[in-house]
Formats: C-alpha cells, sequence, structure tokens
C-alpha cells in the first residue's frame, strides 16, 4: 500500500478485509540505487505494518526486485543480494512478486534467479504475469521455468494475473491461479466471477491491485457483491475471499490465520 | 446456483449494450482523426466477428486473438508497457 493513502486502509478494515499482502513491485518510475530498494524493503517490512496495524490489519509482504525494474541484470542481482537481510522479518511471506513484464530474456534471467534463491531460502513464490499482449506467451514462459524446477512444489506457488485465456493453463500445470482485479483495464470483478463460476475456487485466490496506476483497494468487495448475486453461497465466498488465501499463506510459518478472529 | 440466461440478461444485458456501444464510439472517433490508424485498429476490428461465433469461450478467443503470437524472446524490449495488441512492425 506505499501508493495508497492511510484513508484506504480505513475503508478496507471498514470493509471486513482483516490482511493486506503487498508483495514488492513497481512503483510507477525506476528507482536509481540499490539503496532505494532497501529503503522500500524497510518501507514493506516496518512502516507498512505499522500504518496497517492502526485498522487493525495484519501486512504481509514478498520481496524481489519486479520484472519492470529488471533490464539492467547487474542492478538487479545486486538488489537480489539484500533479500537475505530482510527475508527473516516478521511478515516477509516469501519472493515475489517476480515474473515477467514484456518476456525478455533479461527478465527471464531475473525470474529465474529469483525461483533458485525461493528455493534455497525455502520460501513461497508470488509471480506476476505480464499484461496484454504479452500475458499468454509469458505465461508459457514461466510456467516452462518452474518445469525446469521440480524442487518448487506447486502448491508453493501463486501465479497471480491470470485471465480467461491463461486461468486453465496455471490450474492445469498444479499451481495456485490468481485473479488480480483492476475496475478496467485489466481482469474486472465481473470476468472473475465468469472464471469462478467456470472454473470453480479450487486453488484460486482473488485480490485487488492497489497500485500506482488506476487501481481499487475495494475491488474484492464488488466481486463478493458480484458472487452473492450470481448465487454463490457464503461458503463458497467465504472459501475464496479467507480459506484460499490463509491456506497458501499458512505454508509459510510467519502467518497468523485471521479466521479465528471472526468466532 | 446456475442462473437462467433471462436472469443474466436482466442483470447484464443494458452494461453489455453500453459496451459495444463504447467500441462503436471509439471506432467512429478513430475514423474521424486525422492521420493513419496504426495496427490496434486493425487488431480490434479483428476480433469483432469471434463474438458472433456461437458458445462458451469468447472472452477467451479474444484475449488470445489479441496476443503477441512471436515465439522469439528479444534481450530488451523499447519500452516497459504493453499496448493491448501484437505489433507486427515488432
Amino acid at each position: 500500500m506505499v501508493c495508497r493513502t492511510t484513508d484506504e486502509y480505513r475503508a478496507m478494515a471498514q470493509a471486513g478485509c482483516l490482511v493486506v499482502g503487498e508483495p514488492a513491485f513497481w512503483a510507477g518510475y525506476d528507482r536509481s540505487s540499490v539503496d532505494g530498494f532497501r529503503d522500500y524493503f524497510v518501507q514493506l517490512t516496518e512502516c507498512e505494518p505499522a500504518r496497517a496495524a492502526k485498522f487493525g490489519l495484519d501486512h504481509y509482504t514478498w520481496l524481489c526486485i519486479n520484472p519492470k525494474e529488471a533490464q539492467d541484470v547487474v542492478f538487479a542481482r545486486e538488489v537480489m543480494k539484500l533479500i537475505p537481510e530482510f527475508i527473516d522479518r516478521p511478515n516477509v511471506l516469501g519472493i515475489g512478486e517476480i515474473g515477467l513484464n514484456r518476456n525478455t530474456s533479461r527478465e527471464l534471467a531475473i525470474f529465474e534467479e529469483h525461483l533458485d534463491l525461493a528455493i534455497r531460502l525455502n520460501q513461497l513464490v508470488l509471480i506476476h504475469t505480464p499484461h496484454l499482449e504479452d500475458k499468454l506467451k509469458g505465461t508459457n514462459m514461466i510456467l516452462d521455468a518452474l518445469k525446469n524446477r521440480p524442487e518448487l512444489e506447486p502448491g508453493r506457488v501463486l501465479i497471480d494475473h491470470c485471465e480467461e485465456h491463461t486461468f486453465p493453463l496455471v490450474k492445469d500445470a498444479g499451481y495456485w491461479a490468481g485473479l488480480t482485479l483492476y475496475p478496467t483495464s485489466k481482469l474486472n470483478p465481473k470476468r472473475a466471477a465468469d472464471i469462478l463460476e467456470t472454473y470453480g475456487t479450487d486453488r484460486v485466490w482473488a485480490n485487488s491491485a492497489a497500485d500506482w496506476g488506476d487501481s481499487d483497494p475495494l475491488a474484492l468487495t464488488a466481486l463478493a457483491c458480484e458472487l452473492y448475486g450470481r448465487g454463490f453461497s457464503r461458503p463458497e465466498v467465504d472459501r475464496l475471499l479467507l480459506s484460499n488465501p490463509e491456506a497458501f499463506m499458512s505454508q509459510s510459518p510467519k502467518f497468523r490465520k485471521v479466521s479465528a478472529r471472526l468466532g | 446456483m446456475k442462473r437462467s440466461k433471462k436472469e443474466v440478461l436482466d442483470a447484464d444485458f443494458a452494461a453489455a449494450r453500453a459496451g459495444v456501444l463504447d467500441v462503436a464510439a471509439f471506432l467512429d472517433r478513430v475514423d474521424r482523426g486525422e492521420g493513419e490508424a496504426d495496427f490496434r485498429y486493425r487488431a480490434l476490428l479483428e476480433v469483432l466477428p469471434l463474438l458472433s461465433v456461437p458458445g462458451p469461450g469468447r472472452a477467451r478467443a479474444v484475449l488470445e486473438a489479441l496476443s503477441c503470437r512471436d515465439a522469439a524472446i528479444a534481450e530488451t524490449a523499447a519500452s516497459k508497457a504493453a499496448c493491448g495488441a501484437p505489433n507486427p512492425n515488432k
């Protein structure tokens, strides 16, 4: 939520959100130094958890250098050297959001090095798939890279930003599939509901994009309303929005289950 | 849980109608513009027939048609941002 206001934390809490998951990502500009990333990792592991806690929200994060800033592989490797220093912090659940942006060989090299780091550090993995015309090709490149790493158990890997043409590829390969919601430009709540209606809620999580662009941290509430309107039951919606993310994130011993709070 | 076709139409027809009109108005807007339209305009026109193909999977077919089909992997990219349609000149 580094791009968002404190009012939005409040709105999320008032809407019933219990946990915020915030991966390291592009901030809308390229950071000019490795120390810029060190500051960012401090922000993700100290400042944002404190901001969230003021509204009763648990805050978790994932560390990496995102693919948009991975074109300079020498720089990217220097940033990656910071990760072991932060990985044991209490709100860090794993490596993410790694992946691809424009499907270049440089991005792929850094993506694969992140996967190897996750294996070495025994971390969960959160993967970003490219947008728009690059998504299908990039998803296939990501799946190929994962196939070459049998040490990574598919149940410990979540591949995010799935849409109608990539969701079945991810699920068929045994990975968790993420549906990231946007107001207009990418997957919206109605189309996400279509995917859930077609394929069900097994090994799926949904999340609201809350980045520097056109996005809405409360998009999950729109999805819940859409699902109820289509006749999904309360247990089915709870499975998608509560049990499933808990099941995935609980694979990290640092994650504190929140369902018990609900009674 | 499955809704009837009428229930779906009641819920979403107006929004879908508005969406189709948005596409039509957008194409008119491009036509009124000066100069030549680029590959994005043609890409959008080319997927429109997919909407009238019977059966499920239209959204997936449109996404696949608007996907990059080049198997080659470049070392770098000219831009950080995708544009929504494969550029045949890339």
